[in-house]
């Protein structure tokens, strides 16, 4: 039984920062313009966000959580969990989390720590801090869910380099005695973790001198690998799965639904999907046009940057799909009412 | 799901590979040699048949048809 629901938890608010450098797909000379067009046309990312030098994911995500903080009113000493949720951590060790609790000024008693993630990041991230304060009547949480994918991939990777975009984010959650159940439904297939790898860098293949800087042009072991037709296969069976699967635990039918916010994979993936599930277009939101995919940032970012007034302004059934990386994937469902939702962020 | 004929498959299949007219889609037509073929008209594919024929197939069906009529056959 893979579905689990959680108690008296809310999510009260969503914030997103991204680079303020914005990459046109258009220009990539590097491929002909009648197969860019087609690219273009199936990944549907005509442009993303790039982060500068010297900033990383963790900055966008602190400058998402201070904006959130203080549109909600909410003193940083009263906020006692923190997870961060990214493959984009500052150093090797320690966790980011911690760093970042200093920098945001969170009391000593918080509970802080990393989940390294990327695509199922976010919804399994809500699971698990949820899961945290239900049990421990912690009262207010947030969870930070990013990544600077623009790094990982080598310039002349055809397939990967036009598809990702870097993002950080911040969700706040509260603990609220009878709020409504968050539902979920979630699993791993560790038989496809070469579907989507960074291959060297780590234990199983350290890189040569152990430098982890590279050259991003030529693609190597120490870039992202992606098998596209692995991923794809994964994506129209499981995420139509899990989501049936969900809506069935929760007893409910995808026109009960609001809104269905999935990863923002690719827009072939993505609408075969919603397809199959019988979405309507209107349901189903994309931020893939303009961010690209960002990763564990990309369900919360699309909420921000596509569902600002209708999230922040009535009630909502959510139903939100993260999946890819490990492989791994996790659906949740959760009613949201009046979510405090500032503009998007951008880090200059 | 009533079977569709050759004829609705090809008009579908026209959508895939955008600027081919059906006429020329014959059950012969090798489809691989319509396209500049790549692993994304594969997947292009596969997504038809799970939401026009409410189909699944795998990259492994598709990699075996040759014609146009072997993917008809797949519906």
């Amino acid at each position: 039984m893979s579905s689990f629901l959680i108690e008296n938890i809310s999510i009260r608010g969503v914030a997103a920062c991204v680079p303020k450098d914005v990459e046109s797909n258009n220009a990539i000379d590097y491929i002909n313009p009648k197969e860019l067009e087609f690219l273009i046309k199936n990944v549907g990312v005509k442009q993303k966000r790039k982060i500068q030098e010297g900033v990383t994911c963790s900055d966008l995500c602190m400058k998402a959580a201070s904006g959130l903080l203080e549109k909600l009113g909410w003193q940083a000493q009263d906020v006692d969990v923190l997870i961060y949720v990214s493959q984009s951590r500052d150093y090797i060790l320690p966790c980011t989390a911690i760093i970042l609790q200093d920098k945001l000024g969170l009391g000593k008693s918080t509970l802080a720590f990393d989940i390294p993630l990327g695509c199922s990041g976010y919804t399994y991230g809500i699971s698990v801090i949820a899961g945290l304060m239900s049990a421990t009547k912690r009262k207010k949480g947030l969870l930070l869910a990013g990544d600077v994918s623009t790094n990982m991939v080598s310039t002349q990777d055809k397939k990967a380099f036009p598809l990702f975009g870097d993002a950080g984010t911040a969700t706040a959650l509260e603990y609220s005695n009878g709020a409504p159940l968050l539902l979920f439904e979630a699993g791993s297939d560790g038989s496809g973790f070469e579907s989507i790898i960074i291959p060297g860098g780590g234990c199983r293949e350290p890189l040569n001198g152990g430098n982890t800087k590279h050259n991003s042009s030529q693609k190597d072991r120490s870039h992202l690998h992606m098998d596209g037709m692995k991923v794809f296969e994964f994506g129209i069976t499981q995420v139509p799965q899990s989501v049936k699967a969900l809506l069935e635990f929760g007893r409910k039918t995808h026109t009960d639904i609001d809104y269905f916010v999935m990863h923002q994979a690719n827009l072939l993936l993505n609408e075969t999907i919603r397809k199959k599930l019988r979405f309507e277009v209107a349901q189903v939101p994309y931020s893939l046009e303009n961010f690209g995919n960002t990763s564990a940032a990309s369900i919360p970012l699309t909420m921000v940057s596509e569902l600002q007034q209708p999230l922040s302004s009535k009630r909502n059934e959510m139903l939100c799909s993260g999946f890819g990386v490990g492989l791994s994937w996790c659906s949740l469902l959760a009613q949201t009412e009046n979510l405090t939702i500032p503009a998007l962020f951008e880090y200059d | 799901m009533i079977q569709i004929t050759f004829e609705q498959f090809t008009e579908k299949l026209e959508e895939v590979f955008d600027s081919i007219q059906k006429e020329t889609l014959t059950p012969t037509t090798k489809f691989r040699d319509l396209a500049d073929w790549t692993s994304m008209n594969a997947m292009i594919l596969v997504a038809l048949y799970e939401t026009e024929f409410d189909k699944s197939i795998s990259f492994e069906q598709l990699r075996k048809c040759e014609t146009v009529q072997d993917l008809y056959q797949l519906t």
